[in-house]
This record gives structure tokens, C-alpha cells and sequence, in this order.
């Protein structure tokens, strides 16, 4: 297979395919919720839809998203933005990713998906070619908090980080296509922040965070984000978030963000090695 | 889950509450942005919603509509209904439509005209794309498609089995606004 085949093929499965372990945190959940209510409704609707677009071979959301592509340094060459955009082309030709990218200028779409900054390639030091697709509706729901903040009473410390997280999911309500995953970075400059937190959302579901403080912060906070009640599509129900990764950066004495990536159940992400 | 066949009779949709989960078959029309401001502005809709439903999507569909190349929907998943808040009471109040379908929820005002004509909101579930579209049997014509565009356009659907929940009723209830005031005040409670 030529590498614009392989990356093709990245594209396929992440558009169609659901990762693992979402799905199994989407089957959890619907056991925590009471049959016969529209939260039941809505999670076996969505796991009857990823087993429909796994088979079908289809878009799983019909927002394919930006895509956004970590490729390992050393494989620049190899897998280079021409390649990625190549691929990009023949799997939006096929199918696999609606005519999403337009030109916030003009207006006008680019139908292959391609254009200068589409799209999103980062050379990291990490093994492998990762895709990350985020739909628009998601994307939307990310936000960024300035401690302290005086509305939530919510200081430079934890506890203030800790108010942020739960103000973001009540305010995000179902608009974010709930259950999702919170993406978080405590610190950085603005730009960094939101650079980690998406980062955060490439990490599985299951794992547990070295630093920990940040472990317990993501446990606390995910149970207590469960427990507003939200629900679903925002209907209502046990279920509000799947995860919460949290990470952290240096800052400087006059900044305290907090970053907030919001990712829908829809969280199609998958690394492939080339 | 309860059954809704086209038509959409009043005592019917007065009868659902919210929370009931709903399988739709029979005829659906697709509007958006583009059908809303067209219908404000004093526009012609080419069809008839009396006890009709309206579903908020920008389909993903291919071919060419002919014998050789009928319509195929890759793709149907509900878009944000907020957008159309401004247009809804009125679309409600002039065309008789029973059944409006998408995701978010809308505001007091579409609620009020939902009691005041017999109408619910369906809240469609946003991003399961795949199984939307398989629920459509058959696309059965399309109108404005030249001036809208095909991801605006009043697209009919045939649709068995199209499911969703009522999330606004024709009793005045809606299930985000009861969400947003019980979990502000849980949030309340916790910070």
C-alpha cells in the first residue's frame, strides 16, 4: 500500500469507525440509565449508529470535522503535507469526509478539503500518524477561563480550576452533542492552552493520569459533572461526560488559564504506524 | 416507543408529552436557515406542512434525481434548531406544521406557539448521522434546490421508523429549559 493509500485509510476508519474504548464507555453508560427513559433512547441510538457506519462503511457524523494530524518528526518526509493533503482528497472524493472547509473570506468551499492550513498537520516527537476529527458543534462549546474569576468565585488554586470545569458543562448543556470528554490545560499562554487541552482528548479513556493530583482532580470532577444531571443531548440523565484528561503548564506570574476542549461522544481519533 | 404516521393528526400530537421516545414514518421535510428567511420574507413554500413535520438538516445526499441517478442520503443527522428561533412561532402559526425536529431545543416563544397551535419539537439525536439516513426509504422529490442549495434545500423524505424524543410539548413543558434550571441550581449548590 502507498503511503497515500495508508493515510486514505487512516481517514476511512476514523470517519466510519468509533474508537474501542468510547464505544465501551458509551455501553457503560447506558447501564447507569433507567430504562424506558429518552437518556436509554439516545445512547442505544448511538451505538446502533456506530455499528451502522462500522458496517456501512460510512461517516459515523455527518460533521467530519477539521482534521487535525500528529505525525512523528521523523517520518516528515515520508508523510509530508502534500501526502496528507493528496490523501485528504481521494477520501472526501469516496465518501468519507463531507465538503467541510470553506474560506472564512469569500465564502466559498474548498470541495477537496484542501487549501493552506487544511488540513492540520503538527510533526511531534510521538510514534506514528495520529487523526483527530472534530466536528463543528463541539468545537463551538470550548472555552477558556481567566482566574480569578469573580462570577464563580473561583480563585487560582484547584478548587478555582475545579468551579471552571463545572461551569463549562452546565453552560455547554446537550449543544456539545453530549456525552462528551473534557479536554483540559491548567496554565500555558492562551494559545498553548488550547493546543494541550485538544491534545488531552487523544489520550484512551481508561488511563490513568501519572500526576496525582490531576488524577483525582479528573475523577472528581467527572463524577460531579455526571451528577448535574444534564444528561444525553442535554435531556437529562446520569450520563454528561465519558472523561476528563486534564494536563498542566507553566504560566507566567500575570496569567492563569484554564482551556477547555469539548469533545462529543462522536470522538473519532485513531494512530496508525506508517 | 410510541408510533407517529404521517399525517400528524392535532389530537395526537397533543397527546405526546415530553420524554416520550417516538418512531416516525411517513412523509418529512427538510428546512434550514435559507427556508426560514425565504418563508419570512413572504416566499411560496411549494408544499404543504398542514399536520406535516419539519426536520432542521443540511443532508448529505448524491446522485442526480433521475432514473439512472436517483438521490441517495449518505448522511442526515439534525442540525442546531436555535438558529430558527426567530421564524418558528410564525412558520408554526401559518402552516399548520405539527412535528419539528432537530437538536438543542428552542426558545418560549416556539414553545408557546407549540401550545397555542398543537405542535412538538423532536429532538432528533445529534451526530448518529448513519442511522438518520438509513431511516429514509426514500427520497421522494426536493423543492428550491437551485436557490437554496442542496444542503438548505426542502428536501422530502420518506422516512419509516425515524426516531427521536419529544423534548417540547404542547403543554408548555420543555425538557432543556427544566435541565438548565435544575442543573444551574445543582451547580449552584457544588461551587
Amino acid at each position: 500500500m502507498t503511503t497515500v493509500e495508508k493515510i486514505v485509510e487512516l481517514i476511512r476508519e476514523t470517519s466510519t469507525s468509533i474508537p474501542v474504548d468510547v464505544e465501551k464507555a458509551v455501553k457503560a453508560a447506558l447501564k447507569k440509565e433507567s430504562k424506558g427513559s429518552s437518556a436509554e433512547v439516545i445512547l442505544k441510538t448511538i451505538l446502533e449508529n456506530c455499528a451502522l457506519a462500522r458496517k456501512a462503511s460510512t461517516p459515523l457524523c455527518q460533521d467530519t470535522g477539521t482534521l487535525t494530524f500528529f505525525v512523528d518528526t521523523k517520518l516528515k518526509r515520508k508523510v509530508s503535507v502534500e501526502i496528507i493533503k493528496k490523501a485528504a482528497a481521494i477520501a472526501t472524493a469516496r465518501g468519507y469526509l463531507r465538503k467541510n472547509c470553506i474560506d472564512s473570506i469569500t465564502g466559498k468551499s474548498y470541495d477537496d478539503n484542501c487549501c493552506e492550513g487544511a488540513p492540520v498537520v503538527h510533526y511531534v516527537d510521538k510514534r506514528g500518524v495520529t487523526l483527530i476529527m472534530k466536528g463543528g458543534g463541539s468545537e463551538n462549546m470550548s472555552r477558556q477561563y481567566s482566574l480569578p474569576d469573580s462570577t464563580l468565585s473561583a480563585g487560582r488554586d484547584l478548587q478555582g480550576v475545579r468551579k471552571c470545569l463545572l461551569d463549562a458543562v452546565q453552560k455547554t448543556l446537550g449543544y456539545g452533542c453530549a456525552p462528551g470528554i473534557l479536554g483540559v490545560c491548567i496554565g500555558g499562554d492562551r494559545a498553548t492552552g488550547y493546543e494541550v487541552a485538544k491534545e488531552q482528548l487523544l489520550r484512551e479513556l481508561s488511563d490513568k493520569n501519572p500526576d496525582k493530583t490531576l488524577s483525582e482532580l479528573e475523577k472528581r470532577v467527572l463524577s460531579e459533572a455526571n451528577s448535574l444531571g444534564i444528561g444525553p443531548m442535554g435531556l437529562g440523565g446520569a450520563t454528561t461526560l465519558l472523561g476528563v484528561k486534564i494536563a498542566s503548564r507553566p504560566r507566567v506570574p500575570a496569567s492563569f488559564f484554564v482551556t477547555i476542549a469539548y469533545m462529543c461522544w462522536a470522538a473519532r481519533r485513531r494512530t496508525i504506524e506508517v | 416507543m410510541i408510533e407517529l404516521k404521517y399525517p400528524f393528526d392535532e389530537k395526537t400530537v397533543r397527546s405526546l408529552k415530553v420524554g416520550d421516545a417516538v418512531a416516525i414514518t411517513g412523509r418529512i421535510y427538510t428546512g434550514r436557515d435559507k427556508l426560514h428567511k425565504f418563508f419570512s420574507d413572504g416566499g411560496n413554500l411549494e408544499v404543504d406542512f398542514r399536520d406535516g413535520a419539519l426536520y432542521h438538516c443540511g443532508p448529505v445526499i448524491v446522485g442526480e434525481g433521475s432514473e439512472s441517478k436517483p438521490y441517495v442520503v449518505k448522511a442526515a443527522g439534525p442540525t442546531t434548531s436555535v438558529r430558527e428561533n426567530p421564524y418558528e412561532p410564525d412558520f408554526i402559526a401559518k402552516t399548520g406544521v405539527r412535528l419539528i425536529i432537530g437538536k438543542g431545543g428552542m426558545d418560549k416563544n416556539t414553545l408557546d406557539a407549540m401550545k397555542r397551535y398543537g405542535a412538538v419539537y423532536i429532538q432528533a439525536v445529534g451526530g448518529a448521522a448513519a442511522i438518520s439516513a438509513a431511516a429514509v426509504k426514500k427520497v421522494a422529490g426536493v423543492s428550491h434546490l437551485k436557490e437554496f442549495g442542496a444542503a438548505e434545500a426542502l428536501w422530502h423524505f420518506d422516512v419509516v421508523d425515524f426516531r427521536g424524543v419529544v423534548a417540547m410539548d404542547s403543554h408548555g413543558e420543555s425538557l432543556f429549559e427544566k435541565v438548565e434550571i435544575s442543573s444551574r441550581e445543582k451547580l449552584n449548590k457544588m461551587i
